[in-house]
């Protein structure tokens, strides 16, 4: 049996319905991304991206259409296997960072670890592996409003990798980043996607979407192009 | 996760905002407080009621001339004498149930020491009725079947009197008072008896010969016997002694059946149950109005709770992407309802017991904390805690996590 690819989704489609008007927010998206492939996603706001990316982030169900994670068909979990998936598969990076206020960048980059269920101690070890790995070995102790931008979004990239997933989605994951840290930050995802992690990322700025070796544009809830091309390396 | 992850969890949460925590735990802080502190009086005057029936001896039985007023209350004043020294005789004599019997008239006396005066309830009486109240000499002896029949001038006194008249812990036997001029010899001090259930104090008084009271105080020999019969029961036949006190009495009024009975008889096991509903009911009433703030306090934590869900809306979303299931949203909202409402119980409990005290200080009332109703508040406010809870976490349970990412 040949390898199945990593994510896997056919004729997606997803329709928000407001008053009487209906909008497909997805309109027919097929496609595939392998293990380790860093995929960039561009297009205009208002393109889908994000609704594909909560799609494939098992935090959304399409309204049709079939989605393969690893071999498996998300439409027919439960609530419980999907949050597995969430902890086990996958890791998030928002535009947002996400972090919990007034929470230690180390009890941060903790908790997905306790839904898990893994030990305290074991806790602790890896959340500081990953938040030195990160480059924040010193700030364990810091708090998101103690820490920049950048440094927010870093524990946050700790937090999605300190599970070990498969893939990384992270949905404009420098909006809120100067170019200097965006870099940065371009420049640690790409050494997980060298690592062997799928990163999916979501942007809409063309300079970003240089690092990826995949670049997939949207237009109204469709694929508009899907082209492979040698990435820029980030130097970090 | 495990309960004491969700427990660092929740405190973790309270103490972000302290005040407000504080402010939620006050309403069952109070309503625990309240529930402590009432039943805490409630017990102490039950326990008070009892501790005084037990000192008046269980097994008495008081017969009155006249007929029997209605609710208990000490009635018969001014009702024609219908009791006779025979009848007291014959109660002693003919039933086999009745330990003693015994008469007791009374008349305020101004009694005179050689410095003080005191005014008293004195009694005249017969030996019985130191048995029959069980009620020994603490000092010197009680006075005798002969000194009745001599009419001595002889006094007991009570614990109070003799205090009062000599000092306390003074030994006046064989000293002489005055009782209206007339001069008596001080043979004994009654032991301490304690308090009524209404409160009066038993060692406020003085015995002397029945025949002396009759010829000294009340001014000459009576038929009719214008005092009260003090009888006491074998143990444990009371009640048989009643109904044998009664048929006798009966028999002697020569009362024809259908006839309502011409004197009453009073059991003190009967009053002390009566004093015992009164206080119950005085406790159930309190408990339950301290319930309803209980109850309030609840509606508070629900309420808090709900602003809670509402304003962490985007940590929920967050903590169900990185894999909470919809049970760790709920464990963790019920597990902080709990926290609040335990620790308001448990400090409830303090400020109740505190209360308690303070009131039993400052009033001189007698408190009593029940460990059980402790416990049952406790338990209590934390089901008001997991009832009042729930709604809003399962609502956090129930959250989209899409829609609670996007939440501003
Ligand atoms: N919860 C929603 N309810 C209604 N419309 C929505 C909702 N989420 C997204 N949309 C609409 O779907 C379209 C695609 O949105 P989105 O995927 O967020 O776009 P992008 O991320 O590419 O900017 C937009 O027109 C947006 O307004
Ligand atoms: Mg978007």
């Amino acid at each position: 049996m040949a390898e199945r690819p990593l994510i896997e989704v056919r004729d997606l489609v997803k329709v928000y319905k407001m008053g009487g008007q209906e909008l497909r927010a997805l309109d027919g998206v097929t496609l595939t991304i392998n293990h380790g492939e860093f995929v960039a996603i561009m297009g205009s706001s208002g393109s889908g991206k994000s609704t594909l990316m909560n799609v494939i982030g098992c935090l959304d169900r399409p309204t049709s259409g079939q989605y393969f994670l690893h071999g498996e068909d998300v439409s027919r979990m439960s609530v419980n296997k999907l949050a597995e998936i969430r902890n086990q598969l996958l890791g998030f990076v928002f535009q947002q960072f996400n972090l919990l206020a007034r929470t230690s960048a180390l009890e941060n980059v903790e908790l997905p670890m306790i839904y898990a269920g893994v030990g305290a101690r074991e806790r602790k070890k890896r959340a500081t592996e990953a938040l030195e790995r990160v480059g924040l070995g010193e700030r364990l102790d810091h708090t998101p409003a103690q820490l920049s931008g950048g440094q927010q979004q870093r524990v946050a990239i700790a937090r999605a990798l300190v599970g070990r997933p498969k893939v990384i989605l992270a949905d404009e994951p420098t909006g809120a980043l100067d170019s200097k840290t965006s870099i940065e930050v371009m420049g640690l995802m790409q050494e997980l996607g060298r690592e062997g992690i799928t990163v999916v990322l979501v942007t809409h700025e063309a300079d970003v979407a240089a690092y990826a070796a995949r670049v997939l544009t949207f237009r109204d809830g469709r694929v508009l192009s899907d082209e492979r091309r040698e990435p820029v390396r980030a130097e970090s | 996760m495990n309960p004491l992850q969700i427990l660092r969890i929740a405190l973790r949460a309270l103490t972000r905002n302290k005040m407000r925590s504080f402010l939620t735990m006050l309403g069952v802080i109070i309503g625990v407080g309240a529930v402590i502190a009432m039943v805490a009086i409630g017990e102490g005057a039950k326990a008070r009621v009892e501790q005084s029936f037990a000192a008046m001896g269980t097994n008495l039985l008081i017969i009155m001339p006249g007929a029997s007023t209605s609710g208990g209350a000490m009635g018969g004043f001014g009702s024609a004498p219908t009791l006779t020294w025979d009848d007291v005789r014959a109660i002693q004599n003919e039933c086999p149930s009745v330990k003693a019997a015994a008469p007791a008239l009374r008349s305020n006396a101004q009694l005179l020491s050689e410095e003080m005066n005191w005014s008293v309830s004195v009694q005249g009486t017969t030996p019985e009725y130191f048995i029959a109240r069980n009620w020994p000499a603490e000092l010197g002896t009680t006075f005798s079947q002969s000194d009745v029949d001599v009419g001595t001038k002889v006094i007991v006194l009570g614990a109070t009197t003799a205090s009062k008249l000599f000092g306390p812990s003074s030994n006046p036997v064989g000293q002489t008072i005055r009782v209206k001029n007339i001069p008596f010899e001080v043979i004994g001090v009654a032991a301490k008896k304690g308090q009524s259930p209404m409160g009066q104090d038993y060692d406020d008084t003085a015995f002397i010969p029945v025949t002396t009271f009759q010829q000294k105080i009340q001014g000459g020999l009576q038929k009719y016997m214008n005092g009260t019969i003090f009888v006491a029961a074998q143990p444990g036949e009371v009640a048989k002694a009643q109904v044998e006190v009664t048929a006798l009495l009966r028999d002697r009024h020569h009362l024809l059946a259908g006839q309502d009975d011409d004197f009453s008889i009073r059991s003190l096991a009967e009053i002390a149950g009566a004093q015992a509903e009164g206080t119950k009911t005085f406790t159930t009433l309190l408990a339950s109005v301290a319930a309803v703030s209980l109850l309030v306090g609840g509606i508070g934590i629900m309420n808090i709770m709900l602003v809670s869900v509402t304003e962490r809306t985007r940590e929920i979303g967050v903590r169900m992407a990185i894999g909470a299931k919809p049970r760790h949203i709920l464990a963790q909202f019920l597990a902080e309802a709990l926290t609040l409402s335990m620790f308001g119980g448990m400090i409830g409990v303090l400020a109740g017991t505190w209360a308690a005290g303070y009131l039993a200080r400052q009033f001189g009332w007698q408190t009593l904390i029940r460990p059980d109703i402790t416990i049952i508040a406790v338990a209590f406010s934390a089901g008001v805690g997991i009832v009042f809870g729930m709604y809003p976490a399962r609502k956090a349970s129930k959250l989209d996590p899409i829609q609670a990412l996007r939440f501003e």
